[in-house]
């Protein structure tokens, strides 16, 4: 048994929750399930595992679309083993696994391979996407069904687009076997795969850019073809204000469409290039100062359903480079809750929002659910505890982050997956 | 004379107007010095300059080369033919490499923007950026404004047109940011595929996609390079076509000043961005700009290697 005494807990499946949260004791049952929430529970001490967690939040636990594991293939990057230990100290109880691995997870021997791995160092739970093409090669189908058997939880390309005519077989095809679809969104003729926004600081630097209408076009274009199919389609990090007004209207008018935007994309703008800083150098860029408060608006209000880590960690020299030769991507497991605390203490998200975005939102684009009360993963935040971002504090290989040096507040004090503490500080 | 505040020179940007005037103040001394009839001082003696070129340029490289040579530096090439870089070494461990050979200065002309700047941040010795990607070319700008300074008596004020690639030029950017700290009225022009939409508000100039405007009562009209591969990247339907809307001949320079100077910084394709006639005409300052780069150079390589309080060079001169 354990229980955890005094946090603040939001939880959506306990009515009373709302969105301050209500202080309450949470108790694990033998099995490893919540089995009751409430003030000042009668529990025999001796016989759980008490963890005083007063002044903590206590939610369901953070669920991460978006995240490259980088095994197989590239484990000077990150493994499985550092990712996931990444993962948990950020509070994540599952990480979704981008599949653009080497070789690719297009195959039910890869998607195996990952799950074995993971379940063998026990603790944060992965959940694969499979490739929509095999290789990512945008030219055939995965083997879907067997991805679906195997333990995909969704398939995508990764941070290559899949082109219009593709796209809506894939959607058609996932669906039948009920994936979810996350689609990277840019139109590869108008400046794709270029990870600098264009605008005046790209002028400035001499820096080629992709423009935001790159994003927007394709999202819209992708919004039309998911009303074609009826097949729900997640935009993975979105990050131009244009992209969101699109999406704003198509949930409106009854597409199935969810998205995620990352806390990267909701803190810096295109000014942290200056500089040249290849920290700063992601896909899709950092734009604006307006999109970026067009992005926090589209949190606040649900039309970016999920935060979204898209952890892309790298060796040091794939970053300690001239920033053409700089690999695109932040880490970000373990920095996702500071920067998304720091926007709430800041007043640009609602609290409740904002978790909710970090686990429930993001659970059930993949038909998941998150809960406290019945359910087995939860995660405790410490919303004050003060750290500094710097390679030693991080569990993931990839120390390329804006953040790196900078003092932060707030962190996962614990991280409860199946009842079982899987971190703990 | 004192050296800069900064070790390195990178961009215009992170120069101040004291610090362009100092560079070209030291330059007027070095013009003279390149017309002695021994062109050499012993000002850098014992000093290493590295010229680490990864673009082709025959003729920056030679200005450098030249430009270290007649202050008694050693002045050693590595381009990128003949080095490892060819075999694919990063900037990394090319510096680590530079680093252990101990130069003074390392000049280097690289295809990505800010590579200089990463290169500065990883060496002991000064940097000198002799052109990043599309975004800076600073001793371009300064051998401009040393040209411009000669010939018009002042850098202020002037109405400066900047003529044809403005997108992929480094030399339009530094020249811009370097005039308009002097409030020069600066005009880019060019075809819109080649004007950024964003260049006006990012450099604080006029952007203008027709000549007349952008020339009327210019004191300098600047024409850039046309790339051919402008070209086949859908930017220019031909450079015939180029031109004959955005060319300089007699007949547009006739909408500039009346003593405008025309400048180009090579290598000139004749009869597309500038006509024969204007290029050997007596409003040309082509060559006074080529004259120059070595003065402005040299004053550039003191200034950053010469021993900081150390006396003029006209007591140092060798003739």
């Amino acid at each position: 048994m354990l229980l955890l005494r005094g946090g603040l807990v939001f939880d959506p499946s306990t009515p009373s929750s709302g969105v301050d949260g209500f202080v309450a004791d949470v108790l694990f049952d033998g099995r490893g399930i919540v089995v009751e929430v409430g003030p000042n529970l009668d529990v025999d001490a001796s016989r759980a595992e008490v963890h005083d967690v007063a002044g903590c939040w206590v939610v369901p636990g953070l669920v991460d679309l978006r995240a490259h594991l980088r095994e197989p293939g590239q484990e000077y990057k990150e493994d499985l083993e550092s990712g996931l230990a990444a993962a948990a100290a950020g509070g994540f109880t599952a990480v979704c696994a981008m599949p653009s691995t080497n070789p690719v997870n297009d195959n039910r021997a890869v998607t195996e391979l990952i799950r074995a791995r993971a379940a063998s160092l026990g603790g944060t739970r992965v959940l694969p996407f499979g490739a929509i093409t095999k290789g990512l090669r945008g030219e055939e189908l995965a083997e879907m069904a067997e991805l679906r058997e195997a333990g995909c939880v969704g398939v995508t390309d990764d941070r290559r687009a899949v082109g219009a005519g593709l796209l809506r077989r894939a959607l058609e095809y996932a669906a039948t076997f009920g994936l979810v679809v996350m689609q990277h969104c840019e139109e590869p003729s108008l400046g794709g795969g270029l990870c600098v926004h264009e605008g005046a600081v790209s002028t400035r630097l001499g820096l080629r850019g992709m423009p935001r209408q790159s994003e927007e076009a394709a999202v819209a274009r992708d919004v039309r073809v998911a009303e074609l199919t009826g097949a729900p389609l997640h935009v993975a990090h979105v990050s131009s204000a244009g992209a969101v007004d699109v999406l704003r209207e198509a949930k409106a008018r009854g597409v199935r469409v969810t998205a995620d935007v990352t806390p990267h994309h909701l803190t810096w703008t295109d000014e942290a290039l200056v500089g040249y800083r290849t920290n700063a150098k992601v896909l899709p860029p950092l734009r604006e100062a307006s999109d970026r408060d067009a992005l926090r608006a589209g949190v606040a209000d649900g039309t970016l359903d999920c935060i979204a880590t898209d952890h892309a960690p790298h060796a040091p020299l794939e970053k300690d480079c001239e920033l053409d030769e700089a690999a695109p991507g932040m880490s970000g497991l373990e920095t996702a809750l500071p920067l998304v605390l720091r926007l709430v203490r800041d007043g640009h998200l609602p609290r409740a929002r904002a978790l909710e975005a970090l686990g429930v939102a993001p659970a059930k684009v993949l038909g998941r659910e998150a809960r406290v009360l019945g359910g087995a993963d939860v995660t405790v935040i410490d919303p004050a505890l003060a750290w500094q971002v710097e390679a030693g504090a991080l569990r993931s290989k990839g120390h390329n982050t804006l953040l790196l040096g900078e003092p932060v507040q707030g962190a996962a004090r614990l991280t409860i997956v199946g009842g079982k503490v899987a971190f703990a500080r | 004379m004192r050296g800069f505040r900064s070790p390195h020179l990178l961009d215009i940007a992170s120069l101040g107007r004291q610090d362009i005037l100092q560079v070209l103040d030291a330059a007027e001394v070095f013009f003279e010095v390149s017309r002695r009839p021994v062109r050499k001082v012993p000002t850098l003696r014992g000093k290493t300059v590295i010229n680490l070129f990864y673009e082709a340029s025959t003729r920056t490289r030679t200005s450098f080369e030249i430009a270290a040579k007649r202050l008694s530096a050693d002045a050693v090439n590595m381009s990128v033919s003949t080095s490892s870089v060819s075999k694919g070494e990063s900037l990394y461990d090319t510096c680590k490499t530079l680093e252990a050979m101990h130069p003074d200065l390392v000049i280097i002309r690289h295809q990505a923007s800010g590579a200089p700047h990463y290169v500065a941040s990883k060496l002991r010795c000064g940097v000198v950026n002799a052109g990043d990607g599309m975004h800076a070319h600073p001793t371009q700008a300064l051998l401009d404004a040393f040209t411009i300074r000669r010939a018009k008596g002042t850098l202020e004020g002037l109405s400066i047109a900047i003529v044809g690639d403005i997108a992929h030029s480094r030399v339009a950017r530094s020249n811009a940011v370097l005039l308009r700290s002097f409030g020069c009225d600066v005009r880019v022009v060019g075809p819109r595929t080649l004007v950024p939409p964003r260049f006006a508000e990012a450099f604080d100039v006029r952007a203008f996609d027709r000549l007349e405007p952008a020339l009327e009562g210019a004191d300098v009209v600047m024409c850039l390079r046309i790339q051919r591969e402008r070209l086949s990247a859908a930017l220019l339907p031909s450079l015939r076509e180029y031109s004959r809307t955005f060319g300089i001949g007699a007949a547009q320079l006739a909408l500039a000043k009346p003593d405008a100077i025309v400048m180009h910084p090579g290598p000139m394709n004749r009869g597309v961005e500038i006509s024969a006639e204007v290029a050997d005409g007596p409003r040309s300052v082509v060559l006074d700009q080529v004259e120059a780069g070595v003065a402005v150079r040299m004053a550039v390589l003191y200034l950053l290697a010469g021993e900081a309080e150390r006396p003029g060079v006209e007591a140092e001169g060798a003739a």
